[in-house]
């Protein structure tokens, strides 16, 4: 079996860059209320992924605790968001971001 | 080794994200978000951080996904209809997102130069117990105010989420 050489940091944070660049493509194009918000989770994972890099080039498990409470918030973040969906739902009975716009002037 | 699976998983993970923002249906885009999140925490164990890894999947694959799964299935969400999109978003949106991720690139490459090559076990920092040493001395009163932050969260989707009575 060849060699390989191992992966460079960099990579890790290209690719973290990238995810977060679907998860923005993600939230403005899309229109549906759901899937903006799995786009959100997306960027929060990407963000993780940097943190967890910069804690690896560094040596230090800051970044690890960084990201153990961004995980948290997602978590508490994604239980009062989808509970706002299904009012929403419940009030308007639709899950289209722009057919909810009522403070639209 | 550890190259090959960074290979495999970063390609699975950046097709799972794109299959999540380019499918109609939300339920198929929570299973493509589960795969951007399961091979992610293989990244994290590579990047030595076993702790951080096994909360992703208990936290993100098995408790958040749980729950959009859950409202995806309560609501019976359809399809999207695909509706006019402003101007701005459908002419600059995708321009702008090339040259963000460029400049990103292009800082990571160039103000970053003295990154390591990572190699699996060459740090091993990311267990429980130091993860734990260090959540209960130095970041104790983050920690307590996040367990408050989850009080809260917990009774506001109670209160969101009730039925009214009349």
């Amino acid at each position: 079996m060849p060699h390989i050489p191992p992966v460079p940091l960099s990579w890790y944070l290209i690719l973290s860059a990238v995810l977060f660049a679907i998860g923005v493509a993600g939230f403005l194009y899309r229109k549906s209320i759901i899937t903006v918000f799995m786009s959100i989770e997306l960027m929060l994972n990407a963000v993780n992924l940097s943190f967890i890099a910069f804690s690896y080039q560094l040596r230090r498990i800051d970044g690890h605790i960084y990201s153990f409470f961004v995980m948290v918030v997602a978590a508490a973040e994604a239980a009062v968001g989808l509970a706002i969906v299904l009012t929403v739902f419940k009030n308007r009975g639709t899950l289209q971001i722009d057919e909810v716009d009522s403070m639209k002037l | 080794m550890d190259t090959i699976l960074f290979i495999i998983f970063a390609i699975v993970a950046v097709v799972c994200a794109f299959n999540l923002v380019l499918q109609t249906h939300p339920i198929s885009s929570a299973l493509s978000l589960i795969g951007v999140m399961g091979s992610l925490a293989v990244l994290y164990l590579l990047l030595g951080a076993e702790f951080i890894a096994m909360a992703q999947v208990i936290v993100y694959g098995g408790a958040v996904m749980v729950l959009f799964v859950m409202v995806i299935m309560l609501l019976n969400a359809g399809s999207e209809k695909r509706s006019g999109k402003s101007w701005f978003a459908q002419i600059a949106g995708l321009p702008l997102l090339l040259v963000f991720v460029a400049v990103l690139g292009v800082l990571i490459r160039g103000a970053l130069p003295q990154l390591r090559p990572v190699e699996f076990g060459s740090w091993v920092g990311g267990t429980a117990q130091h993860i734990g040493q260090m959540l209960f001395t130095e970041y104790l009163l983050p920690f307590e105010i996040v367990s408050i932050l989850i009080l809260i969260a917990i009774l506001g989707a109670v209160v969101l989420a009730q039925r009214e009575i009349d």
